[in-house]
C-alpha cells in the first residue's frame, strides 16, 4: 500500500511543480537555518569530558577587602597564589590541581626551526589523571616534583611532531626561554572543547602546547596570560612579575567522587575562609561557592549569546516555513477533493486517505531535508570561514546529521497532519454530484 | 466596498485564513525584532575608533628570550627608533593595548583615595610622548607628555605615574562640569594622577557588551611595559605608504635583533583587519538576520500568492456570477484587495502583540534593548504592502474571469 502512496505523491507533486518546489524549498530553508545554528550551539555548549564531568569542581572563596562589599556579591571568578597553594597543599579532595596560563618561547634544536611562542599550561600533578589527559609515551610528573621544582616538561603531540618528527620524546631535552627541561610526557590528542579549565585564555579552540610544573614557572617567572582581578592597591603586575597578594588570577580545580564528598569539601572552603578571617588576612564573612563543571561553564556563559540568538531566530523562523507549508498542502489538498472524493466512493476508507496525504508530506520532508542538509553544510561552511574562536569547530557531526532528516520529516508531517485530516473528511457523494 | 460579504466568506476557509493571518503575525515578528538588531549591530561597527585608521598598523612582538627588564627596555627603544626612521613611517609607538585589540588592561578609577564603588572604569594605554602623533588623535586641552616623564614600567612596581593623557569621555565623566584639566583621580592606587592632557576620542580596547557603559573611556600612562612576554608596536605609515611602510618595518626589527618572534600570518596587522577581525561576530550577525528577514518575506508573500491562487480556483463560478450580475473587473480586485488586507491587518494586530512579546523575552534572556515602537510600526506597513503585493497577481487573474463562467457547469 505504501508503494502505491508513493507513487501516487510523486505524480500529485510533479502535476504542481511550483507549488511543490514552494513547499520544499521553505522546509529546506528553515531546516538548513536550524541546522547550522543548532549544530553551532551543540558543538559550543556540549561537555568537554563526559561521562566525568559531575566529579570535577571549581571551588571559588572570597579574599577581598571590606570595601565594595554587598550582599549577595559573588566570590571572585579565580584565587590569588597563596590561597590556591593553600587548598593544594591541604589535600583535602581525591585530586586537585592549581593551575594558571602562559606562553613560552620554545628554542628547537634543529637550525632549521626559528624560535617559536607556544601556548603553555603552568599546573600542578594531579592535572592529568584529574581531567584524563591520554599519555602518548611517558607519563606527567609527581607532587614531589612540583614541590622540588623539577624542569620537568609534558608536551603534545603536535608539538612532538613538530619538534622530533613523532617519535618518543620522553627524557630528552627542551629548550624553553633559557632553561632546560627534560620531556616527561607527550600527550596524545587532546582537545577539551571549551577550554574548561581554563576560561579567561579564551573558551574555545584555544590548546595549551606545553605543560610545566607551576612552581618551576613561577621560580623562572615565566610570563602568564589570562585575566588578573585586583582589589585595594593590587596591581596586575607587568614587567615579568606576578600579581601581588591582592590579586586574583589562577584557577583551583577538585575532584570529588561523591555528592557527599562535595558538601564536606563547601564545608571545608568554609572553614577556611572564618580560619583565614581569624588570622586577619580575610575581611569578609565565608562567601563560598562550589559548581561543578558543567554549572561553572554555565556560570561564566561560555555559549556566547549571539549563538543562542541565532538558534532562536532560526527556531522562529523554521515555525514560519512550517506555518506556510500547512497553508499550501491544504490548498494543495483541498484542490483534489475530486480526485479525492472518487477514491472514497471506490471504497478507500478516511484513514487510507489520511495515510496517503501523509506520504505526500513526507516525501515533501524528505526532500526538504535533503535541501536542508546541503543548506546546513553551506552555512557552516560560511560558519568556519568567519574569525570567531569557535569557527573552526563548527562541524555537522552524525548526531545532528540524523537529526536533520527527523527534524525534517517530523516537521513536515506535523505540517501535513491538518491538512490531510481536512481533505480526507471529504464526502463521497457529494463532490461526485457537485462533478 | 462593503466588507460583510468578505467576512462570510472567509468564514468557510477559517483554516486558510488563520494560517495566513499566523504566518504574517510570525513574521513580523520576527522581522521587527531582527531589524531592530541588525540596526543595533550596524550602529555598533561603525563606531568610530577616532584614531588614523588608514595609515595605522600594528606589530605583534614577542620576545625570543627571557631578557631583564632593563635589557627589554633597551632593545625596546632601540626598536622604536628604528621604526621612526623609515622613509615610509611617520611615526611609531610601543604600547600594552590598541583600540579594538579585544581585551586588555582596565583600571578602576575613583574620585577619593578611601572610596568604596568606583566612580568608573578606563580602558589602560602605555604610552611615550609618540603616542598621540602616531594614534593620530586629537588632542584637545592640555598638552602632551614630555620625554622626561617617560619611564620604563619597573618590576614590582606599583605606583602609578604622576601624571596622565585621558579622553574627552573620560574627563567628562569624571568632571561633568568640563574643568577636568589639571584636576586629579585615583585609579586603583592611594597617590593620585593629575590629567595634563585631554584627548578628542579614542576607542577603547575592547567593545565588548559589558564595556558599554565606559565607552570611549580611555586613559595613557607615560610609561613603556617592559614586558618579557612582548609589546605591540603601533606604527602609523605615511598617508599612501601603508603596504610599504607594512613590508619594511617588520625586516628593520629583525635587523636590530633576531631575538624575537613574529608571528608571519598574524605578526603584522593593518587596522583595517583590526577592525575586521573586531567585529567580525557582529557582523555575521547582522548578514544572518539580514538574510532570514529577506527569506522570510519572501516565503510569506510565496504563501500569500499560494493560497490565494487556489481560491480563486475554487471561486471562478460564484466570480462569474458577480460579474454576470454586473460586477465589473474592478470590483472582483476589490475584493480580493480588501479580504487580503483584513486578513493581514489582523494578522498585523497579532504580531506587533507577538514582536513586542518577543522583544520582552529577549530582553531577559539575551540582555537585549528595548525595540522602539517604530521598528513594530514599519514592519506592519511592510507587511501589509507585502500581501497586497503578494494578492495582486492572483486578484488580477481573478478579475479577468469571463461573466461566461457563471453558466458553465464545471
Amino acid at each position: 500500500m505504501f508503494g502505491y502512496y508513493l507513487d501516487l505523491a510523486l505524480r500529485s507533486l510533479k502535476r504542481n511543480k511550483v507549488l511543490t518546489a514552494l513547499m520544499v524549498l521553505a522546509i529546506a530553508v528553515g531546516i538548513g537555518a536550524c541546522m547550522t545554528t543548532f549544530t553551532v550551539l551543540h558543538v559550543l555548549s556540549g561537555d568537554p569530558l563526559p561521562g566525568r564531568s559531575s566529579a570535577l569542581y571549581y571551588p571559588q572563596i572570597d579574599p577581598q577587602d571590606a570595601s565594595g562589599m554587598m550582599p549577595g556579591t559573588m566570590p571572585p571568578l579565580q584565587v590569588t597564589l597563596i590561597d590556591g597553594m593553600n587548598l593544594l597543599r591541604a589535600r583535602r579532595a581525591d585530586r586537585q590541581a592549581l593551575m594558571t596560563g602562559g606562553a613560552v618561547p620554545i628554542h628547537p634544536d634543529s637550525s632549521s626551526l626559528d624560535p617559536f611562542y607556544v601556548e603553555a599550561r603552568y599546573t600542578t600533578a594531579d592535572f592529568f589523571a584529574m581531567f584524563e589527559a591520554p599519555f602518548l609515551y611517558g607519563h606527567g610528573w609527581t607532587g614531589a616534583d612540583d614541590e622540588a621544582h623539577a624542569r620537568d616538561v609534558v608536551i603534545t603531540r603536535k608539538l612532538d611532531e613538530k619538534l622530533f618528527k613523532g617519535a618518543d620524546s620522553t627524557g630528552r631535552t627542551l629548550r624553553v626561554g633559557g632553561s632546560t627541561f627534560r620531556i616527561v610526557g607527550v600527550l596524545d590528542s587532546w582537545r577539551p572543547n571549551p577550554h574548561f579549565y581554563d576560561l579567561t585564555t579564551g573558551s574555545y579552540n584555544y590548546y595549551d602546547e606545553v605543560f610545566i610544573p607551576l612552581q618551576t614557572a613561577l621560580e623562572l617567572h615565566y610570563d602568564h596570560n589570562g585575566s588578573n582581578d585586583c582589589w585595594g592597591n593590587g596591581t596586575g603586575g607587568a614587567g615579568g612579575i606576578y600579581p601581588s597578594a591582592t590579586c586574583v588570577w589562577l584557577q583551583y580545580w577538585v575532584e570529588l567522587d561523591t555528592p557527599a564528598k562535595a558538601a564536606a569539601y563547601t564545608q571545608y572552603l568554609v572553614h577556611y575562609s572564618e580560619e583565614q578571617k581569624a588570622l586577619g588576612r580575610f575581611e569578609r564573612s565565608p562567601n563560598v561557592r562550589l559548581d561543578n563543571l558543567m554549572q561553572w561553564l554555565d556560570y561564566n556563559g561560555v555559549v556566547p549569546s549571539d549563538v543562542r540568538l541565532q538558534a532562536w531566530l532560526a527556531l522562529g523562523f523554521l515555525l514560519v516555513c512550517l506555518v506556510n507549508t500547512v497553508g499550501l498542502m491544504l490548498a494543495k489538498f483541498l484542490r483534489r477533493s475530486g480526485e479525492l472524493s472518487v477514491r472514497r466512493a471506490l471504497g478507500a476508507s478516511k484513514r487510507a486517505l489520511f495515510a496517503q496525504l501523509l506520504t505526500e508530506s513526507a516525501v515533501v520532508g524528505l526532500a526538504g531535508g535533503v535541501g536542508g542538509l546541503l543548506l546546513a553544510l553551506l552555512g557552516l561552511w560560511l560558519v568556519r570561514h568567519r574569525s570567531s574562536d569557535y569557527a573552526a569547530l563548527a562541524h555537522l557531526d552524525p548526531v545532528m546529521l540524523l537529526a536533520t532528516f527527523a527534524l525534517a520529516i517530523g516537521a513536515s508531517l506535523l505540517a501535513g497532519i491538518l491538512p490531510a485530516w481536512r481533505a480526507s473528511k471529504v464526502a463521497p457523494a457529494l463532490q461526485l454530484k457537485s462533478n | 466596498m462593503q466588507i460583510q460579504p468578505i467576512v462570510a466568506a472567509l468564514r468557510h476557509h477559517k483554516a486558510g485564513t488563520v494560517l495566513i493571518a499566523l504566518q504574517i503575525a510570525l513574521t513580523l515578528a520576527i522581522v521587527c525584532n531582527a531589524l531592530f538588531i541588525i540596526h543595533q549591530r550596524v550602529a555598533h561597527l561603525s563606531e568610530p575608533t577616532g584614531v588614523d585608521e588608514a595609515n595605522l598598523f600594528v606589530i605583534v612582538n614577542q620576545w625570543a628570550d627571557q631578557s631583564s627588564g632593563e635589557q627589554i627596555d633597551a632593545q625596546m627603544q632601540a626598536d622604536l627608533a628604528a621604526l621612526r626612521q623609515l622613509p615610509a613611517v611617520r611615526d611609531a609607538t610601543a604600547s600594552n593595548a590598541y583600540p579594538l585589540l579585544g581585551g586588555g588592561w582596565d583600571d578602576l578609577i575613583m574620585m577619593k583615595p578611601d572610596q568604596v564603588q568606583k566612580t568608573t572604569d578606563a580602558s589602560v594605554y602605555f604610552g611615550d610622548q609618540h603616542f598621540i602623533d602616531t594614534l593620530g588623535v586629537k588632542l584637545i586641552a592640555g598638552r602632551n607628555f614630555r620625554a622626561d616623564e617617560i619611564a620604563p614600567m619597573k618590576p614590582r612596581d606599583s605606583s602609578t605615574p604622576p601624571v596622565v593623557i585621558v579622553t574627552k569621555a573620560l574627563a567628562d565623566k569624571l568632571y561633568p562640569d568640563g574643568s577636568a584639566l589639571g584636576k586629579s583621580f585615583y585609579a586603583m592606587s592611594a597617590t593620585p594622577t593629575t590629567i595634563i592632557g585631554i584627548v578628542a576620542r579614542m576607542q577603547r580596547a575592547e567593545v565588548d557588551t559589558w564595556s558599554r557603559d565606559y565607552a570611549y573611556q580611555a586613559l595613557i600612562w607615560p610609561r613603556r611595559m617592559d614586558s618579557s612576554f612582548g609589546t605591540f608596536y603601533i606604527v602609523r605609515a605615511k598617508p599612501g605608504e601603508l603596504a610599504a611602510a607594512m613590508h619594511e618595518a617588520p625586516k628593520a626589527l629583525y635587523a636590530q635583533s633576531r631575538l624575537r618572534i613574529i608571528d608571519p600570518k598574524d605578526g603584522v596587522l593593518s587596522f583595517a583587519e583590526i577592525r575586521h577581525r573586531a567585529y567580525d561576530s557582529d557582523r555575521g550577525t547582522a548578514i544572518l538576520m539580514g538574510i532570514i528577514c529577506a527569506v522570510l518575506l519572501v516565503i510569506t508573500g510565496a504563501g500569500i500568492i499560494g493560497l490565494t491562487s487556489f481560491w480563486v480556483g475554487q471561486r471562478r463560478k460564484q466570480i462569474g456570477i458577480r460579474r454576470a450580475l454586473g460586477a465589473t473587473r474592478r470590483d472582483i480586485l476589490r475584493y480580493f484587495q480588501t479580504e487580503n488586507l483584513l486578513i493581514a491587518g489582523a494578522g498585523v494586530a497579532l504580531g506587533a502583540v507577538l514582536a513586542v512579546g518577543l522583544n520582552l523575552w529577549m530582553m531577559q534572556q539575551l540582555a537585549m534593548d528595548r525595540m522602539p515602537l517604530l521598528y513594530v510600526l514599519a514592519g506592519v506597513v511592510a507587511l501589509l504592502l507585502l500581501g497586497q503585493g503578494a494578492v495582486f497577481a492572483p486578484a488580477r487573474r481573478a478579475s479577468r474571469v469571463s461573466p461566461v463562467e457563471a453558466t458553465r457547469s464545471v
